[in-house]
This record gives structure tokens, C-alpha cells and sequence, in this order.
């Protein structure tokens, strides 16, 4: 990405999501799930910003939240210049029109009873005043665009195959010309063959349009492949963010650097040398969070400081920031 | 025993659909050494799960049936053998585990209960005797507190865990064959290399041959010695995993494993395209046509291809290939 264009579109600061779940404690007793604890980012117009985590770690329930689609309880999110989280009635549902989701499973998030051509006019119709005509021509072009033929217009959602329907949503997504556009796991549930299909054409897109991705994935080859800056998520808050060249030649936070040996590899040298840094156990309780770092139960270097105090997110130098008692400004490997 | 443990030679399934009679599995033929990992790799829909189904007698009933060949395991015939005897060798001799840890235990059972009856089933064990197997079963899995958690629901249970009991239950029997059906598909992949590992560790202590269904060729470069690439129910190519990777012999091959973000050690600010597989794999009425199945989405497809099903031909070291222009890929 060239340096002109590194303004920042969204901006994200300590945004905490949390979940009441009732759990012993007798008649109404509450306790909160923090699904997402104090997560600060920014992403850059026309860049990918790509959050990885494991199952559960609140990747996705963060990215609801930016797109006000489930509650945040804390924290500020800043798209060029609005305060999302504080709108209300016509104002959010212009920053709708700003933001839109494509989401990871290609059969649920298509409504059965839509036709193709009325599912992609459908942002269009609740967000926009555009005529109907309008709205047609302007499905017509994205039709084009992400590589339908026009006479599969008038067809339903179970005539296409998974792929075709990942770019039917991907369509819809890109209707009212959003500068953000959040793409939850959109190759996960397709097989490999059309996965390459679907990340080309988001790649292309990004270029046509100048768009801005919030990807979110827990594949991190296609990570690699898609983004220019991560952010690896564990138990609801960021370990460790920096750019790509950054984080996948010197991952520092020793979640990350397990995470990364964990990923088979068909390159045999890489095999040879790589050492698999296995972490036991599973994650924590999120309801009962022990105290200090949460990844100190299954960390292979934890010290006594990280089972004690929560460690914060530092920036160790040129924009990597981790999470991690052991870390220093050396910004050496600590496995 | 000498020869191979399982030879499956000319194998047709046929199922039975609306449309008439297709062909899932179509003139294929592959053999298992003792102690071997073999993996099955392609997309979904090519017969990966329907080989592995038929190889334990488990086809769906009335629907799907052996038209041809034969599958031969430590000698004796499988697709002719009664179901009392196909019920004794599965879960003894040939275990399996599932892609979906969640939906293959039964909830209302503790562990314990359903680790201890594959035990009593097969082994005849004593329900006291079961049960102090299941705990050392567990323990073999690494499930921490194996003593403390034999007596806990699925529920209670992580994926991982989970999974990990259903490598327990298929090892009961100390089966010569475990079929692992995608077994790390709904895992994280921290989960799935502890997964791994204990497959690895399992084989290298019981000497039990595996054969594993996956899509992901890093964990068949991770994980195996030989590999079967399936497209439309026809073995594509077959052969050592390495030599594969290195030079395929087939198209579809060679796209499976560039179409894929694999991350790599050298990372450049420059980032290729990634290689397509147009297309989709082509419906079940399309099987058992006398053709390439997979030249509509072939780069390199010659008149031929649609005229002749290409036949496998041979290369170094048993690595075979099906396809008409084989030599040039």
C-alpha cells in the first residue's frame, strides 16, 4: 500500500463487549462474560486489517460490535469522523450504508425465498431512497462484478453452488458502496478449489473500489495472503497486533508463535525447521478469568508476574504491539 | 502376514439417486501397508467418505451398494463377508472417528458408559474391567484427570476433548486400521496439532495403520506417507506425499495444492495470485462418464480428454497419475 493513503478509516479504542450468563449464585444472580475486553485497533483506508483467534476468542462478536450489530457496553469506534456507537434512528442507519458484513456461511445468510437479484438490491431498499430502477441497474453492475452472469438473476439462493453464493453476499455487501466492508471467515466453509476463486475476487474488489477489510479468519495462510496488518485475539482481548512482515517473521507473544507452528505446512524445509511449540490444556473458563495473563495457565514460559498481574498492551516499537510480561523494547523471541 | 493389509482393487460403489444409477466410486484401487498413514485428499463430494464407508461395511442401505471389485483386508474379503462377521472386524480390526466430535457422542451417556460398551461388545470384558480400561484409555488420550473425568457427559467436554474420546473409543479394540474422517475440521489448529501429535504418538506405539480423509494438504504433508488425490469419485493420482508436493502428475493435483494460501518462511511485500481451479466438482449425474471428469476445469485439456477416460499411468516409485498429458505436468 503506498503512504498516501495510510489514513486511518476506522478506529476502534477500548472496546468491551460483555454478555450477562446466568450460572449458580441462586435467583438472579448475573455474572458477565467479557467477550471482548478492552480491544484497541486501527485500519487504515484501503488496507486489510485481519483478526485471528480461536474459536471463542471474540473476533467476531468485536466486528458485530464496530457494525453495531450486537452492543458494546464500552469503548469508542470511530469511522471517519462519526461516533458510531452513539447514533440513534436515521444517523445509524446512514453509517449502515458504511459498513457492511459478509458473512462466513454462504446457506444461512441468504434468505431461501429471495431471488438472487432481490437479495443484492435488499440493503439498498432498507438503507437508500434509491427508485427500484436504480436499484436494479446498480445490482445489474455488481452482478458483473463479482462474476455472476446477468441471467442468474432471477434464480434462488439453492440453485448456485456455496461459491456462487459467497458472491451473491459478497454483491449485497458492496451495494451501498461501503468504505468498510467486515468479511467474517468468507472462505471457511467453502472447499479449497473455490476458496482460491473467492480471494481473488476480494482482492480485485479491493483494488476496483478502494475498499477498506476488517477480515476476520482463523486460517492463517489465507491471513498471510490477504492482509497488511493482524491482530491475534485470545479470550477477548489482543495479545499481539502489527503489521504482516512484522508478526509472521517475529512473532513475539508466545500464543502467536504456538498458533503460527500449529499451521501444517506442505514446505518441507519449513517442516525441517520450524519447531512445533505444542501448548497443552485448553483455554480458561471466560466467565471465571483467572487472575493475570489469561494465556499463563497453557504458556510454556510463564513466570510468576504473569499469574499475578494482567500484562497490557505495549507498543515495543514501530507499531508492534504484544501483550506480554516477557517481551522487551529488544523485541526478542522469548520461547 | 505378508502383503499388504488392506487391498482394495477396482472398487465401483453405485448409488441409487432420482436420477437413476451414478458410479461414486469408480474403478478404484489402492492398497495400505502395516503401519501405514495413507491420506485421502479432494474436494467434497469426490468419494472420500464413501470409501472409507464402504471399506466398513457402513454403505447406506438400500441406496448404496458395491457393484464391482474387491476390498481385501489381512486376506479375507470384506464386500462379500455376512454382517455379523463385518460387525466383529468394525470397531475391532477397523476402527473410525468423525469429523464432528459434537454430533458422534451419544449426550446422554457418560464416556465411561460408552468407552466400557465398545469394550464389553467386543472384548467380552466384565463391566468393572471395562470401565478400568476406559480410564486407561483416557489417560493414553492425555485427557488430564482421566480418573476424574470418566464419569463426565459429553457436554462437559471441550472439542478437543471430545475428539479425543473418540480417538479412545476407536482404539478400544486395538484395531490393525483407524479411519480418522477429518477428524481436526471443526478444531482450532492449536487442537489440531495436539491431535496430531497424538495420532502420531498412537501410531508409533501400536503400530495401527491409518488412513486419513482431508482436504488440507499441509496435514497431509504433515501427517502421511502416501497419498490418494480423488476427483469425482476416481483416483486422480497416488503416491509418496513428498514426491507429490515436489511434482505432481496431475492437473487437478497441482491445483490443489497451489489454489492454497500456504504460509510460507520468506515473506515479501509481493504477494502472487493465487492459482484458480475454475469450476465446481461436476454433479453425481456426470459420474462414470467415458471422459476426464475434471477437464472442464483443466487448464491443460486436449480433444482427447473429453473422448477417453485416461487411465492411470505409472512413475517413479508407485506415484501414478490419470491423466492423458501426465508426462507434461
Amino acid at each position: 500500500m503506498a503512504d498516501e493513503t495510510k489514513t486511518p478509516l476506522l478506529k476502534v479504542e477500548n472496546l468491551g463487549v460483555r454478555f450477562a450468563v446466568k450460572r449458580g449464585g441462586g435467583f438472579g444472580h448475573k455474572s458477565w462474560l467479557h467477550a471482548v475486553d478492552d480491544v484497541s485497533f486501527t485500519v487504515n483506508r484501503g488496507e486489510t486489517l485481519a483478526i485471528v483467534g480461536e474459536s471463542g476468542s471474540g473476533k467476531t462478536t468485536a466486528a458485530l460490535a464496530v457494525a453495531r450489530l450486537v452492543d458494546a457496553w464500552t469503548g469508542h469506534v470511530d469511522l471517519s469522523g462519526h461516533d458510531i456507537l452513539a447514533m440513534e434512528g436515521e444517523e445509524l442507519r446512514q453509517v449502515r450504508t458504511k459498513v457492511q458484513f459478509i458473512f462466513q456461511d454462504p446457506y444461512s445468510s441468504l434468505n431461501p425465498r429471495q431471488r438472487a437479484e432481490d437479495i443484492v438490491r435488499e440493503p439498498l431498499a432498507s438503507l437508500t431512497d434509491k427508485s427500484k430502477d436504480e436499484q436494479r441497474e446498480i445490482a445489474d453492475r455488481l452482478f458483473a462484478a463479482v462474476g455472476l452472469r446477468p441471467e442468474q438473476k432471477r434464480l434462488f439462493p439453492h440453485q448456485f453452488s456455496g461459491g456462487q453464493r459467497q458472491r451473491i453476499g459478497i454483491a449485497r455487501a458492496l451495494a451501498t458502496q461501503p468504505e468498510l466492508i467486515i468479511c467474517d471467515e468468507p472462505v471457511s466453509a467453502l472447499d479449497v478449489a473455490v476458496q482460491a476463486q473467492i480471494l481473488n475476487l476480494l482482492k480485485d474488489l479491493q483494488e476496483e473500489f478502494g475498499l477498506t477489510y476488517l477480515f476476520i479468519s482463523h486460517d492463517l495462510g489465507v491471513v498471510q495472503h490477504m492482509c497488511d496488518s493482524i491482530a491475534v485475539m485470545y479470550m477477548g482481548k489482543i495479545v499481539e497486533h502489527a503489521d504482516r512482515l512484522s508478526l509472521f517473521d517475529n512473532p513475539l507473544h508466545p500464543y502467536t508463535a504456538a498458533l503460527l507452528s500449529a499451521v501444517p505446512s506442505v514446505d518441507k524445509a519449513r517442516r525441517a525447521h520450524t519447531k512445533r511449540i505444542l501448548i497443552p490444556g485448553d483455554p480458561p473458563d471466560p466467565v471465571n478469568l483467572p487472575k493475570g495473563c489469561r494465556f499463563a495457565n497453557r504458556c510454556p514460559v510463564a513466570q510468576d508476574i504473569c499469574r499475578a498481574e494482567e500484562p497490557e498492551l505495549i507498543d515495543r516499537g514501530e507499531g508492534h504491539r504484544i501483550a506480554c510480561h516477557l517481551v522487551d523494547d529488544s523485541r526478542q523471541s522469548v520461547l | 502376514m505378508s502383503g499388504p493389509l488392506l487391498k482394495v482393487e477396482n472398487l465401483r460403489i453405485e448409488l441409487t439417486t432420482r436420477d437413476g444409477v451414478c458410479p461414486v466410486i469408480d474403478d478404484l484401487s489402492f492398497e495400505l501397508e502395516h503401519g501405514e498413514n495413507l491420506s485421502f485428499v479432494g474436494e467434497s463430494g469426490c468419494g472420500k467418505s464413501m470409501t472409507a464407508l464402504a471399506i466398513m461395511g457402513l454403505l447406506p442401505e438400500g441406496v448404496g451398494r458395491v457393484a464391482a471389485g474387491s476390498i481385501t483386508f489381512d486376506g479375507e474379503e470384506l464386500t462379500t463377508a455376512s454382517r455379523p462377521r463385518l460387525r466383529d472386524i468394525r470397531g475391532n480390526e477397523i476402527s473410525m472417528i468423525f469429523q464432528e466430535p459434537m454430533t458422534s457422542l451419544n449426550p446422554v451417556y457418560t464416556i465411561g458408559e460408552q468407552i466400557a460398551e465398545v469394550l464389553r461388545a467386543h472384548q467380552g470384558l466384565s463391566q468393572k474391567a471395562a470401565w478400568d480400561m476406559a480410564v486407561e484409555l483416557l489417560d493414553a488420550v492425555r485427557i488430564p484427570n482421566a480418573k476424574g473425568r470418566v464419569g463426565d457427559y459429553p457436554f462437559q467436554m471441550s472439542g478437543g476433548q471430545r475428539q479425543r474420546v473418540m480417538i479412545a473409543m476407536a482404539l478400544a479394540c486395538q484395531p490393525k486400521i483407524l479411519i480418522a474422517d477429518e477428524p481436526t475440521t471443526a478444531l482450532d489448529v492449536t487442537v489440531q496439532a495436539q491431535i496430531f501429535d497424538l495420532l502420531r504418538d498412537l501410531r508409533k506405539d501400536t503400530g495401527t495403520s491409518i488412513i486419513l480423509i482431508t482436504h488440507d494438504m499441509g496435514a497431509v504433508a504433515e501427517m502421511a506417507e502416501r497419498m490418494i488425490v480423488m476427483y469425482a469419485g476416481r483416483g486422480a493420482e497416488i503416491g509418496p506425499v513428498d514426491q507429490i508436493i515436489d511434482h505432481a502428475r496431475h492437473p487437478y493435483t497441482k491445483g490443489l495444492i497451489s489454489c492454497v494460501p500456504h504460509i510460507v518462511d520468506t515473506l515479501t511485500d509481493e504477494r502472487a495470485r493465487l492459482t484458480e481451479v475454475p469450476g465446481i466438482v461436476p454433479g453425481l449425474a456426470e459420474f462414470g462418464r467415458d471422459m476426464c471428469l475434471f477437464a472442464s476445469r483443466c487448464g491443460m485439456r486436449v480433444e482427447r480428454c473429453l473422448q477417453e477416460r485416461p487411465p492411470m499411468q505409472d512413475f517413479e516409485n508407485g506415484q501414478r497419475a490419470a491423466c492423458w498429458r501426465a508426462e507434461e505436468v
